[in-house]
């Protein structure tokens, strides 16, 4: 088990310092200075030029600008481990000072989503594949294919069109009523969250709780059809059980495992569900950065989603690998 | 790729009735085999035809929409969808559908746009109608399928600036579609390639690529994309951004499609086939090409149909948040534009009609894919 760790740890760290370092070319490739935007950034905000001299100079040392790429790619990510998420050029502040709030409540919500997406899909999928080719199993297939197809930003979109015109709204549903928005984090402003966050969740999870459900079912059924299902139904074990005991412990294995291909999908679906639905979450943040050619803000957001998954991957297999033996014996 | 997983458990067969498919199976080739057993999943052939309908039109669309998509009727801005019927005011029945006159006024209390149905006027339509006039594939013409004479026909209304919306689907659905089918095939050769060295080869090349992959998938697609396409220069022409954001689309995409690759290039190497094709003196090339890439074809294009829907939702999210394709180039993504913005959505309901398409598109490819796969499940009763 400890060398398993260990294994997956090297091989985090690795990942992790390749995901830097493709973020680091991307940023690089478009054209332009930083420093040459900056500083006609801040003189076109009348700063005093003397100001101006120390602030290109200060990001100047601190980034290694003007030096050759492998030294400017240490220095960054060396800040990046310090926390620091470099300068929005855009808003004139630290980029960790806009993020701040946004990635907990995206990462929070992402995990949200998770947790909805297996309440929902499991049961469904399991009551499908027991009650096989009955009125409930046809409506939920066709009812994920649909899901699967759809993707979030229509969803949110219709949703939107939906509390436009059978509503009234004027304006987008928000994480929080107005009163709460701008308020302090307390037990009232958590429970008004509460109140939100499900139509999002579902907004976000639709896709990714279809294609559960699906594989639920597959897997529910492959596992039911195997003798050792016969021999506890010859036991005479009741039909919970042996659900609950012999075929689900078996049939949930790979949507456990699937859970580090599903968490990209979900912070990708949130990214846009946020942009269509104007919520206080990463992707408007993203999406102005990138409009805005603020690149080391989109980058720290990119670099900053990636490693919370990486992150997220490594204590998943973890999770499993302290669930099913097989894993952690089989390397 | 957990959709791969194989559904099965279809009812059992009586032993009659498994005879008589057994007498079917020792008359027909493998390819009819798999090609009778995908005609009795109708899901699957309905969304065949669906898919292949969709493509002729959004191909030919100078000819199916009735106007350019760039026509502008001044007069008839943020009008609603008018569809054809066939009975008049009077209870009349005709048998040329027709649509009727509209006229224009404003909303006393909100000043918006108001069109109000002259039932006095109609204008039937007609087929092969002359209209805008467009060049397609060397041909000029102006010949339309379907408009009427002295009043615009708009069956999905019309946008903020007048223009008809059903032909700026029909011309946008004519780049969706492609960057799906573009994007797939660049994704499909990089993971063939890259999927058949890495499960053939083995050893450290095997890992390197596996770990790169990993790297790959880790990324959230959608940021990536949307960083990715910020290092396109944004005076380029749009035909240029076009073929670029479908490269971009398929080298994050690709990964899926190697994994798979790979899965199956290691379950076939070892057979005795491939081991008797090296005896014999084949080279590495020899042997990937000749015997290893026909046996997993089938499972790779599988893989292939149902990664189509991805790449699409991909160039459509992305034209949607104005980082993908660029006007005056129009994309579905780029039409769902108009819908984002919530006075515009409150009050002309109609701009969603894309994200239709969009969905009827996916939900082709997802039962193609489904069909397929269940045919070439080599487990399966027929």
């Amino acid at each position: 088990m400890k060398t398993y760790i260990l294994q997956r740890f090297i091989q985090m760290i690795i990942v992790m310092v390749v995901v830097m370092l493709v973020s680091f070319i991307i940023v690089e490739l478009p054209p332009g200075d930083f420093l040459t935007t900056l500083r006609e950034q801040l003189t076109e905000q009348n700063v005093d030029p003397k100001v101006i001299d120390s602030t290109v100079e200060m990001y100047r040392a601190r980034y290694g600008l003007g030096e050759n790429w492998f030294f400017r790619f240490g220095k960054w990510a060396w800040s990046l481990m310090k926390g620091d998420m470099g300068y929005s050029m855009q808003h004139n502040r630290p980029a960790s000072e806009l993020m701040g709030e946004r990635l907990s409540l995206t990462i929070w919500i992402s995990i949200a989503t998770l947790v909805f997406m297996f309440v929902i899909a499991v049961p469904i999928g399991m009551l499908s594949a027991i009650k096989q080719y009955s009125a409930w199993d046809h409506s939920f297939t066709f009812l994920a294919l649909l899901g699967v197809s759809v993707p979030s930003f229509i969803t949110a979109l219709v949703f939107l069109l939906l509390s436009v015109t059978l509503l009234g709204a004027t304006t987008v549903a928000g994480l929080f009523s107005p009163e709460y928005v701008t308020a302090e984090w307390s037990w009232a402003k958590f429970v008004d969250m509460l109140k939100h966050v499900w139509i999002i969740l579902f907004i976000v999870g639709l896709g990714d709780t279809a294609s559960t459900i699906r594989v639920m079912r597959a897997r529910m059924l492959d596992t039911l059809g195997e003798p050792y299902i016969d021999t506890a139904r010859m036991k005479g074990l009741s039909g919970a059980k042996i659900y609950f005991r012999h075929a689900l412990r078996v049939a949930i294995n790979p949507i456990i495992s699937s859970i580090g291909l599903r968490f990209p999908q979900i912070i990708s679906g949130s990214t846009i569900v946020a942009i269509v639905l104007t919520l206080p979450l990463i992707g408007p943040l993203l999406l102005d950065a990138l409009l805005g050619e603020d690149v080391y803000l989109a980058c720290s957001i990119l670099v900053v989603l990636t490693l919370a998954l990486v992150i997220g991957n490594f204590l998943a297999d973890l999770a499993l690998a302290w669930l099913d033996p097989r894993i952690r014996f089989e390397s | 790729m957990e959709q791969n997983a194989v559904e099965n458990g279809q009812p059992q067969l009586n032993e009659t009735e498994a005879e008589e498919r057994f007498d079917v199976t020792k008359q027909v080739s493998y390819g009819r085999l798999i090609y009778l057993r995908f005609l009795r999943n109708h899901a699957a052939v309905v969304a065949a035809f669906a898919l292949v309908f969709v493509y002729l039109i959004t191909l030919v669309c100078p000819f199916f929409a009735p106007y350019d998509p760039n026509t502008r009727f001044l007069e008839k801005v943020a009008h609603p969808p008018l569809l054809p019927t066939f009975i008049d005011a009077d209870g009349k029945f005709h048998l040329r559908p027709f649509v009727f006159g509209t006229v224009q006024s404003r909303d006393p209390k909100t000043m918006e746009r108001v069109y109000t149905e002259d039932t006095t006027q109609r204008f039937p339509l007609q087929l092969f109608v002359r209209g805008d006039e467009y060049t397609f594939l060397f041909w000029d013409s102006d010949l339309h399928l379907f408009g009427a004479q002295d009043s615009p026909v708009f069956i999905l209304g019309t946008d903020t600036q007048g223009r008809d919306l059903f032909s700026r689907i029909l011309f946008g659905g004519r780049i969706s579609t492609t960057v799906g089918l573009i994007g797939v095939a660049i994704s499909l050769i990089l993971g063939i390639v890259v999927g058949m060295a890495s499960g053939y080869l083995g050893g450290a090349v095997d890992s390197i690529i596996q770990r790169g992959i990993e790297v790959l998938l880790s990324f959230p697609s959608l940021p990536l994309w949307m960083a990715l396409s910020l290092s396109l220069p944004r005076h380029w022409s749009s035909i240029r951004i076009f073929l670029l954001i479908t490269i971009l689309l398929s080298i994050v995409g690709w990964g899926g499609l190697a994994r798979v690759v790979r899965g199956m290039t290691l379950a076939v190497k070892s057979e005795e086939f491939v081991l008797a094709s090296r005896m014999g003196g084949g080279g590495t090339w020899w042997i990937l090409m000749r015997h290893i890439l026909p046996t997993n074809l089938s499972y790779v294009i599988v893989a292939a149909t149902l990664a189509v829907p991805g790449i699409i939702l991909g160039e459509t999210a992305l034209s949607f948040l104005g980082l993908g394709i660029q006007p005056p180039m129009i994309s579905w993504g780029v039409l769902l534009q108009d819908a984002q913005k919530v006075s515009f959505l409150s009050q002309m309901p109609w701009l969603i009609a894309p994200a239709f398409f969009i969905m009827a598109t996916v939900l082709a490819f997802n039962f193609i894919g489904d069909g397929l796969r269940d045919a070439l499940d080599p487990y399966s009763n027929f």
